[in-house]
């Protein structure tokens, strides 16, 4: 350890004002306050330091990732196996490694894209580098499915990290979550790669790994749900479900896995309780409500755990929901605007066929609604401590 | 001749088309630059009948801007207004019914583009017919400029074609895996486009930054 300080040390003159690497500046900034955490102080006023600053937050973050992006992984390789028919015959290695194969290019084009803009925006402005990305890029390939090609992938991450992020001011400043534009994106401009039956399941064989399987097509189990013949069709098990052995984006079918992710982000107190609760009760509420109001409705019948744990309902409620620039600030407030994502997700699910994943649409219209929230919560505390102030006179 | 040509009137000319431009600068008639702009064909035929109607109703309005009781002022641009669109709109049923079928509503609409008002309130009530033209024409080009351009990309990325020859074909691109921008042919999009349009231009001309 103490060889890479002294190494960073050596070679940081040459990123200086006049050094001879000075266009990459942002670069190494970048990698030092990512390794070490900066010695620098405040020069002015009175600040109060928290203990571990903003990228050691997207450390952690990327850590309560890693469950849901391994059994993705694995997932990938199963559901090649499965459409190949020959579940028993490879061995869990083999499926991990087919999912690495497939999942490692767009976790590359993700970062390289993302953070290509933000170095560049970085360096333009003489700015230090926003450590947002390092989350968003590892979310990016988590929430699209495994058929979405890659230039498709960059279009989208470009047109995000741009227009839902760095106009606004980067890291800390969008309003809405830079991810989900993302897929938002790719959902309303190539509705082909990330809808319909074909994109969920890994078909082609990438360096001799996984199977080649032609014209098959398996929906994911939310669009059964929705379909003609109901759940029953996607012929999976409750335990397939919570494990994650299913059809749908790459990091959202685990329930378990993203379980320890949310153990972890709350545990560390890097997600707020609130705001995660209140998605779950929200869409328990929204659920139950439908189950009673709309007894012909198929998806509304469905019972409410079943849409807690198919699609993307508890990764969004877990790791989108909570991001801390984009959700409620005030402590009531969380607990509005989560039951708000939930509730919307199962209206979304329940009331649109058009859409049968509703989570990313909740969370994108909570999320501009999110600072509205704040306002009527401070307001309304402003009033009560009014009144009680003439009471006491 | 010379002061056909002056200053003042090259400056009515040729000020819309960047540094004065009504779409981009002073942010009139984006309802329509909306609507219009998924197609470039439709682009073009809407961003001509505006001119002509910008620069008749500017020389009419300019003609009796004396005798115009200021009161009733506004009626009567828009009496002038709504009687040049319906001429126009005639024609184009006449002689582009498939281009007016897609416009539909928006040719009608030419009425209550804002640009058409702006620039009689603001330049006709006060100058002489000629002047009055050129404005009308150096407005009426700007806003057709920056609807060609976002019309342009919109087809281009949405359809894949230019004027419908469909380019991306030509090119092979679908073979490869090429796919359609479906959002390039939503509203949105057009606004995300005119806002780049607007970013570059302000960040070439510091004039314009607030």
């Amino acid at each position: 350890m103490k060889a890479l300080r002294n190494y960073l040390n050596k070679i940081k003159p040459n990123f200086e004002k006049g050094g001879k690497l000075q266009a990459f500046r942002s670069l190494y900034d970048g990698m030092e306050t990512f390794l070490y955490v900066p010695n620098d102080t405040a020069k002015s006023g009175v600040n109060i330091h928290d203990a571990i600053d903003s990228k050691r937050i997207m450390s952690l973050v990327v850590i309560a990732l890693l469950p849901s992006l391994l059994v993705g992984m694995y997932n990938i390789g199963y559901q090649n196996a499965l459409a190949a028919g020959a579940v028993d015959t490879t061995a869990w290695w083999q499926m991990c490694l087919y999912g690495l194969a497939v999942l490692l290019p767009k976790i590359v084009v993700s970062y390289a894209v993302g953070l290509g803009i933000e170095f560049t925006v970085a360096q333009f402005k003489g700015e230090e580098i926003h450590e947002g990305f390092l989350v968003t890029g590892l979310i990016i390939p988590l929430v699209v499915p495994v058929g979405c090609p890659l230039w498709i992938l960059a279009i989208a991450t470009a047109f995000s990290v741009i227009f839902a992020k760095e106009v606004f001011g980067g890291t800390g400043m969008n309003i809405v979550n830079v991810a989900l534009i993302t897929r938002a994106f790719i959902f309303f401009a190539y509705p082909s790669v990330i809808s319909g039956d074909k994109v969920w399941v890994a078909t082609e064989q990438i360096f001799g790994l996984g199977y080649q399987v032609d014209g098959y097509s398996c929906a994911t189990a939310l669009q059964h749900l929705a379909g003609e013949s109901g759940l029953a069709a996607a012929n999976l098990s409750v335990s397939d479900m919570l494990i994650g052995l299913m059809p749908g984006s790459i990091g959202e079918t685990s329930v378990i896995a993203i379980a320890l992710g949310a153990i972890l982000l709350l545990w560390t107190g890097v997600a707020s309780w609130k705001t995660m609760l209140s998605v779950f009760v929200g869409g328990i509420a929204m659920c139950l409500l439908f189950q009673y109001t709309l007894p012909t409705n198929p998806v509304a019948q469905a019972p409410f755990y079943t849409h807690l744990i198919l699609g993307g309902f508890c990764f969004g409620a877990v790791f989108m929901a909570t991001d801390p620039v984009t959700s409620a600030r005030t402590e009531t407030g969380k607990y509005i605007y989560g039951f708000g994502i939930g509730a919307m997700a199962i209206l979304i699910r329940v009331l649109n066929p058009g859409y049968p994943e509703g989570m990313m649409l909740a969370i994108l219209l909570m999320n501009v609604t999110a600072p509205f929230i704040d306002y009527c919560v401070v307001q309304s505390n402003v009033k009560a401590r009014a009144r009680r102030l003439t009471k006491k006179n | 001749m010379a002061a056909l040509f002056s200053k003042k009137n090259q400056e009515a000319f040729s000020s819309p088309f960047l540094k004065n431009n009504p779409v981009t600068v002073q942010v009139l008639g984006i309802c329509s630059a909306l609507a219009v702009t998924n197609k470039l064909e439709p682009a073009i035929v809407m961003g001509l009948s505006v001119t002509v109607i910008v620069a008749m109703a500017n020389v009419i309005i300019s003609l009796i801007r004396k005798t115009i009781p200021n009161r009733i002022r506004i009626i009567i641009q828009l009496v002038v207004v709504a009687a040049l669109v319906t001429m126009v709109s005639e024609v184009l049923k006449a002689f582009a019914y498939d281009v007016s079928v897609q416009l539909s509503v928006y040719i009608g609409l030419i009425i209550t583009n804002c640009i058409l008002m702006g620039r009689l309130e603001a330049f006709a009530m006060q100058n002489g017919p000629w002047a009055s033209f050129l404005d009308g024409i150096g407005n009426g080009l700007g806003y057709a400029l920056i609807l060609i351009i976002v019309a342009f990309f919109r087809e281009l990325f949405g359809s894949g074609t230019l004027l419908n020859y469909p380019v991306m074909e030509k090119l092979g691109l679908y073979e490869i895996g090429y796919i359609n921008n479906g959002l390039m042919l939503m509203a949105p999009m057009a606004f995300f486009l005119i806002a780049c349009i607007i970013w570059v231009q302000r960040a070439k001309d510091k004039s314009l930054q607030e």
